[in-house]
Order: structure tokens, then sequence, then C-alpha cells
């Protein structure tokens, strides 16, 4: 098994919210590594010795060992660091819940979300009240909790925070509205929460840069909303 | 064992389905079988997965799981003692290459062989074929990374990763048959064919394969039904 103590380097893209949720989960954990900016649109040779499958961000290198797709990498790093603040919850019931959870919020609400963003007219419109109804859902599961972790934060804290820097974004770039303060309330506090949280207030994505990249995916896929 | 304390809802021909039942015998766990026939859905399956509405769910003290992987290291992690196998590997990372495996052939294997069994001429199967070769060449590496030159991926016994590929060996089959192309082959794969005859054989797998013809006879209306949902523009 890797030894705790062994180097711990992170290829990522800074505006990458899978990228990010790593990164969370590595600080919450406090586990140091190195880490690695890649540039998505010119990849590295690293990347492609590192994930030849996918060749894609973020991959996690341990003991020199590569493991790609972050909850992948997220599990390795709870079990490996297993005696700090642990992430996925204690009894089987409640892991499998989480693990239920991130899989439905990443279908629905983060893949939905990023199709609404790049998508205009009635496509888009379809898939906004498709991702809101995803985001009642959470709304529901979070609601008087101050975290979906309970009272701390958990994975599914981490695996759901690109709602917090991201989302706006995405309605900004999109021109559309998902998440309703008062149709979700216990979202819109937790957000704050998040964003106010001594490990992740200092670990947000500059806005400037992902307006940026998300505008480029947006004229990318639809160009004639950009002339 | 308390009577029904392990609850499964199925349907015979379902991969997914399978995943789970595997995983129950290694483990050696009792279970109530309920065989859903999903048209109509039924009361139990609608209140046991509000989300989804799909089968596998298992139930445990009354308590519902969906998603055959999660269903599978819930089990692992439960009945977790000497007297049972592992289902997952026991190091970290090796549980990494598991997974990593699992998400990227759930990603890829069925909605190819679906779109395979739907669209209508030959060419239009071209690509997805494509993909399964991919998939069966990768997995091929994989196991011989994964399986450290034991028989299975999970090592000595069924583990994972053998649970989550072979699974749709009996699917794979189906589509054989019905257009003569096979994807599992020798030449390309020598370590999986073996593999697959040793899953099939397992006692933690034999019986649990669907009947081949049983499976190519319901393929008929299922091809009718997805090239409907596709007419309409719906994801089959």
């Amino acid at each position: 098994m890797g030894s705790q103590k062994e180097e711990v380097k992170l290829l990522s893209f800074v505006c990458s919210p899978v990228c990010r949720r790593v990164e969370w989960g590595l600080r919450l954990k406090g586990v140091d590594y190195e880490y690695i900016e890649e540039d998505i649109f010119n990849k590295s040779n690293l990347l492609l010795q590192l994930n030849p499958l996918h060749k894609k961000v973020p991959v996690l290198v341990h003991a020199n060992k590569p493991i790609a797709e972050s909850l992948v990498i997220l599990e390795y790093v709870d079990e490996t660091w297993n005696h700090q603040y642990p992430l996925l919850p204690q009894h089987p019931y409640e892991r499998a819940l989480t693990r239920f959870w991130i899989k439905f919020a990443d279908e629905k609400v983060m893949y939905g979300g990023y199709v609404a963003m790049i998508s205009s007219g009635d496509e888009q419109e379809k898939k906004v009240n498709e991702v809101r109804e995803g985001m009642e859902k959470l709304e529901e599961l979070i609601k008087g909790k101050r975290f979906f972790g309970g009272d701390k934060v958990g994975f599914l804290d981490i695996a759901l925070g690109w709602i917090t820097y991201l989302l706006p974004v995405w309605e900004e770039v999109g021109c559309m509205k998902i998440l309703e303060a008062e149709k979700c309330p216990a979202i819109s506090a937790w957000v704050n929460n998040i964003l106010s949280h001594p490990v992740f207030k200092d670990c947000l994505p500059p806005k400037e840069e992902l307006l940026a990249y998300n505008h480029r995916r947006r004229k990318h896929f639809n160009p004639a909303l950009y002339n | 064992m308390g009577e029904s304390e392990v609850k499964v809802i199925g349907k015979w021909s379902s991969p997914y389905v399978m995943r789970v039942k595997i995983a129950l015998r290694i483990k050696s766990i009792e279970h109530e079988h309920f065989e859903e026939t999903l048209n109509p859905k039924s009361d139990l399956l609608l209140k046991s997965n509000p989300v989804y509405a799909k089968v596998p769910v298992l139930i445990h003290h009354g308590k519902p799981i969906s998603e055959s992987l999660i269903i599978v290291e819930y089990i692992d992690e439960t009945w977790s003692n000497d007297n049972s196998p592992s289902i997952l590997p026991s190091d970290p990372y090796d549980r990494a290459l598991a997974r990593f495996w699992a998400t990227y052939i759930d990603e890829k294997w069925f909605p190819s062989m679906k779109s395979i069994i739907t669209v209508e001429t030959e060419e239009e199967r071209e690509p997805y074929y494509k993909v399964l070769e991919e998939v069966v060449e990768r997995v091929e590496d994989a196991f011989g990374k994964c399986s450290k030159g034991k028989p299975f991926f999970g090592g000595d016994s069924v583990g994972f990763l053998d649970i989550a590929f072979g699974s749709f060996l009996g699917w794979l089959r189906v589509t054989e048959s019905l257009y003569g192309r096979k994807v599992l082959v020798e030449a390309k794969a020598p370590s999986l064919v073996k593999w697959a005859e040793r899953f099939a054989d397992d006692p933690a797998v034999k019986g649990l394969i669907p009947d081949h013809d049983k499976l190519v006879e319901i393929s008929k209306p299922l091809q009718i039904k997805w090239r409907a949902l596709a007419a309409i523009g719906k994801k089959y």
C-alpha cells in the first residue's frame, strides 16, 4: 500500500470542477500535494502517459502510481489517509446513499447543467427544467442540515461543491436561472456555508477564467449565439 | 437470518440484477426475490427507487439501495468477515483500479450493445461494434494488470471487476447470435476468452447467466420497443 508519507501530485485544470473536488478532498484531509496545471487544449506528454485511456484530468499520482476519475481518486484518498478526516460516512448504508446521490447529481445536475449552458431556446428550457427538478431533490436531501454531511462537510459536499462557484457562471454564460433561493433555501444557505468554509474559501477558481472558458465552450457548440 | 431481511427487486434478464445476485452468492446471503415486470412498474419498485424506478434494488432491514455497483459495494462492506471472500481487493490502489475499470465498462459497454440491437442496418451497427472491440482490447490489457497471473480480475476468486464485466456476457452472446459477429475472440483477447469460461463455470456465477434462448426470444420485443423510442427521438 502506498505510504501516507510518499509524494502526491495532482494533474489538474483550473476551470475543471471534477479536478477541484479532488483538491478540496486532499485539503480537508490535510494531505500535501504538488499541483500541476494542465493545458487541456494542448495536452502534455505526462498526461497522455499517466491517463492513456481517457487523456483527461484529474490524475492523482501517489508513490508513482497514477489514478484517474475524480470519484475513484477521492475514495482512494479517503482509504489511504484513513486516520484523517473521513470523507465518506462510516455506516455502509450511509455510504451507499452518498454514492447514489453523487451519481445522481453528477448525471442530472452537473452534466445536465453543462448541457443547458451550451444550449439555447426550447432545448435549453427543457434541460433547465430537468436540472431544476434535480436541484429540488438535493434541496430535500439537505433540508434541516448545515451540510450534506451533517454538521461537518463530507464527501457529498465536496462532490457538489461546484454548485457554489461554477453554477453561477453557467447561469451567467447560458443566460438562465437554475438555483432559485425561494425554491431552494437550504441549498442557498449551504452555498454560503461552503464559500465561507476555512478550507474552501481560499481554494476557489478565478471567476474571470471560468467565464472565459465556459463562453469558449458555449461558442464552440453554439457559434451562432456569438455573432 | 430473519425471513425477508434481504430482498432483491430484480428481473431475470437484467445484467445489472445479475451483479447483485453474484455478490449475494459470494457472501452466501439468503434473500427473497421479487420479480419485477417493469410494465407496469410495481408499487414496491416505485416506493423503493423513486428516483429512477429501475432494477436492481436491494432492500436490507427495510432500507432500499439502488444502482448495481453501489449495491455490490454495500454487500461487500456489510458482510465483511473472515468467513466470506472479499469482493473488492484489499489494497486501496487495486480497489481504485477495479473501480476505474468498472466505471469505464459501464460508460461504454451496455449503451453500445443496446445500440447494436436497436439500429437497423449493418452499416449503422459498425461504429458500435468498434466501441465494443476497443473496450475488449483495453479490458484484456486491464486483466493482465489486475489479475497478476491469477484466474480472475479479483485474483483467486470472482471479484468486483469480474462481476462488472462478466454480467454482460449473456447479452454479448445474444448479439453474436443475432448478427453472427463475435467480439470476444481468441485472436484479440486470449486471456478474456479463457476468463469468460472460468467466470461462467464458477460456483458464484453458475446458473445466474440467463438462458441464452430465452434472452434471444425477448430481444425481439425489446428491439421493437427501443426502435419505437428511437423513432420519437427518445433516448432508449
